[in-house]
């Protein structure tokens, strides 16, 4: 169970972008993507941000949920008061998602022993996971207030701090 | 010169004798070390991730401000001339203020009610984030006056002529207590500082607009600090104002 997450300013640049694996149980925290997924989930991020420029003006909180799925990646995002988008990208079984235009998934292997079926993205529309992934942008907002209340953070400017890295890593160990 | 080849050992390395440069060995220059250091984690230096964003109990001082505030003008008087080229100067000053104060007090919003944040929020109250653009005038006039100012701005009234035209008065602005104005300046409004914010604050909302101005009131004699606080909203947020009020029914 791998997820991508990444902020996106306001002129759709990324920001700050960090792949890890889950730490629940069965999780080791190292993501498992294949090796199309590089650039693969890149782009079905980008490509969700249209649908978050839909519905924000409809919408009016902060967290905006599911919003995209494809091909079992499934985006999640979060969208703050300056415009600026946090979207977390996840995927149950990155092995078994080809991304070829064929759209025939093959057959997803059964859950082994090893991986418990508690994983978020098995229930991907549940409440425990919008929970957990709501709990987890939050912290992340609270980092990034912080990181962008610094005076010499300008706008739309590449986040490069180790200490922002971190703290999103123990969220997400702690979330996800 | 016979070129050195490579086959040949080195000869011994004279010994170190400082009074002949010479005899000195010169490192090669080291590859660029950046010049940040990152408290490890094993030291307890604290970074501003460790400090809270809930409002601090006591504010800061207005003296503190205003000596900061002075300077800030003094600094930009001396570079420019003109009224409206200093009036520029503070608005551009104010503007990153803006923007970081919306996030900020978004956050505050949301982490003192976590009930009212990811669920449909109606009110602008516990709602999240303005998308209309009452909701985000009501946002300037009560949230982040009192974010600033300890207190909610005086008025909030739509221009009559023009349909995106707003203004907000403030009857004493906070910026100005120890500012005063030499004659033939008289032009000048130092609140242009906060339109400056506020301007930065719509513009990150995603509602532009062509400029926030501060104008004093005339005619006024029960506050003579009176100001006004111009907002110019752009054409394509008037039209989606306009597309949401007609698709969504207030929704």
């Amino acid at each position: 169970m791998s997820y991508y997450f990444t902020i996106i300013g306001t002129r759709d640049n990324p920001l700050f972008e960090v792949e890890f694996g889950t730490s629940k149980v069965g999780g080791d925290g190292i993501a498992h993507f294949r090796d199309e997924a590089k650039h693969m989930n890149q782009f079905i991020v980008h490509a969700a941000l249209d649908i978050v420029e839909e519905i924000q003006w409809t919408n009016k909180d902060m967290y905006l949920k599911r919003i995209d799925s494809y091909q079992n990646n499934h985006v999640h995002c979060f969208l703050t008061g300056g415009n600026v988008k946090f979207m977390l990208l996840m995927n149950p079984d990155p092995m078994a998602t080809t991304y070829s235009a064929y759209s025939t998934s093959p057959p997803s292997r059964p859950s082994t022993a090893r991986q418990s079926t508690t994983l978020l993205a098995a229930s991907p529309n549940s409440q425990a996971t919008e929970e957990a992934v709501r709990a987890f942008m939050l912290e992340v907002y609270e980092h990034w207030v912080k990181c962008i209340m610094n005076p010499f953070y300008q706008v739309n400017q590449v986040v490069t701090s180790p200490v922002f890295q971190n703290r999103v890593g123990t969220a997400a160990k702690k979330y996800l | 010169m016979p070129a050195a080849t490579t086959t040949t050992a080195a000869p011994p390395p004279p010994p170190l004798d400082f009074k002949n440069s010479d005899t000195i060995p010169v490192l090669p220059p080291s590859k660029h070390q950046p010049s940040l250091r990152y408290p490890s984690s094993g030291s307890h230096r604290k970074t501003i991730y460790d400090r809270s964003l809930s409002r601090p109990p006591s504010a800061t001082s207005l003296p503190a401000f205003a000596y900061l505030f002075n300077t800030l003008i003094t600094y930009h008087h001396a570079k420019s001339g003109s009224v409206s080229d200093i009036e520029t100067r503070l608005n551009r000053a104010g503007y990153p203020i803006g923007v970081k104060m919306l996030d900020l007090l978004l956050y505050r919003q949301a982490a003192a009610a976590p009930g009212g944040f990811g669920g449909a929020g109606k009110s602008g109250a516990s709602g999240a984030r303005p998308t209309r653009l009452l909701e985000l005038l009501q946002f300037v006039h009560g949230t982040l006056w009192r974010g600033l100012f300890g207190r909610q701005a005086d008025a909030l009234e739509q221009s009559t002529t023009k349909k995106n035209e707003y203004m907000i008065v403030d009857n004493e602005p906070v910026v100005n207590t120890y500012v005063t104005i030499p004659r033939e300046m008289s032009q000048l409004n130092c609140a242009a500082f906060v339109a400056g914010v506020v301007e930065g604050v719509c513009d990150a909302a995603g509602f532009g607009t062509e400029g926030v101005s501060a104008h004093w009131a005339e005619g006024e004699e029960m506050w003579p600090g009176k100001t006004i606080f111009l907002l110019r909203f752009r054409e394509e947020v008037m039209e989606r104002e306009e597309g949401l009020k007609a698709g969504g029914g207030g929704g």
